[in-house]
């Protein structure tokens, strides 16, 4: 019944969508995370979304196959009070970019609506299926 | 009634509701496909697809598809048919607009085909509704 394949599907981008939100989340709580559980500066996370067929080869799911650290510099701050600024004064702040990240909530948020209309119209059908004939 | 008019009678029953219900398993087929797109609205080159209804429903019926398998009549009283696995032909859409990172799923498009196919699904499912009835009056004769 491909109507179930549906279900999965929207099911997985779901899932997928909600890691988004989750790094999302973690990257605006630590914008200002100066030292992070390996004494580094906190480095801004990213899922990677990939396809992946689901029961059948014309459903095509997605997953999130790996979360990459965002590899740009953190931008400095002068701040020569802070315990752990350089010997000029300056503070390594984490290169989370809070913009960037507030689209990514709202496209996340948008997506995952999305997806859940799906299962929502899926559902719908699967039901008139079931009350064929009467 | 004898056996043979018995066969008969599925035979026509099946006849009868086949067009209809290789057209909602198409449905039912399209409507995973625009799901997929959907999911797949973030995915990096991703690439939209869907296949041409009006043309599978026809190759389905006239039985030229290569991937439905027929299925075995070793007595009188067993039906003709494939195993309804037909395997439509996917394409790829055209995008209007495409997006910097390869993906060419939009959703403007997407959203309308998948509500189109929705309606198009309930539409079969209320023509069988009314096939079904039509028989059965016919067949209670009142």
């Amino acid at each position: 019944m491909s109507l179930f394949n549906t279900f999965q599907v929207a099911g997985s981008a779901m899932t997928a969508q909600s890691i988004r939100l989750n790094a999302v989340a973690s990257n605006l709580a630590n914008a200002d995370s100066v030292v992070s559980s390996d004494g580094q500066p906190y480095r801004a996370k990213q899922v990677v979304f990939t396809a992946t067929p689901m029961g059948s080869a014309a459903a095509q799911g997605v997953r999130v196959t790996q979360v990459v650290e965002d590899s740009s510099p953190g931008r400095m701050v002068y701040d020569p009070r802070s315990p752990v600024a350089d010997e000029k004064g300056y503070v390594t702040m984490p290169n989370v970019n809070v913009v960037e990240e507030m689209t990514n909530m709202i496209s996340a948020s948008r997506s995952y609506q999305t997806n859940v209309e799906v299962m929502n119209t899926a559902k719908q059908l699967l039901l008139k299926t079931l009350t064929l004939g009467q | 009634m004898t056996l043979s008019g018995e066969v008969v009678v599925v035979n026509k029953l099946d006849g009868f509701l086949s067009f209809q219900q290789q057209a909602l398993a198409l449905r039912a087929k399209r409507q995973q496909v625009l799901a997929g797109n959907i999911a797949n609205a973030d995915t990096p080159n991703y690439k939209a697809r869907d296949f041409d209804f009006q043309a599978t429903l026809q190759q389905t019926l006239a039985g030229r598809q290569e991937s439905a398998i027929a299925l075995a009549t070793t007595s009188p009283r067993h039906l003709a048919g494939t195993d309804g696995s037909a395997v439509p032909t996917l394409g790829y859409r055209q995008p209007v607009q495409a997006s910097a990172d390869g993906n060419t799923v939009e959703m403007d498009v997407e959203r309308t085909q998948f509500a189109e196919n929705a309606f198009y699904y309930e539409a079969g499912l209320t023509f069988i509704t009314n096939k079904i009835k039509s028989m059965l009056s016919a067949v209670q004769g009142q």
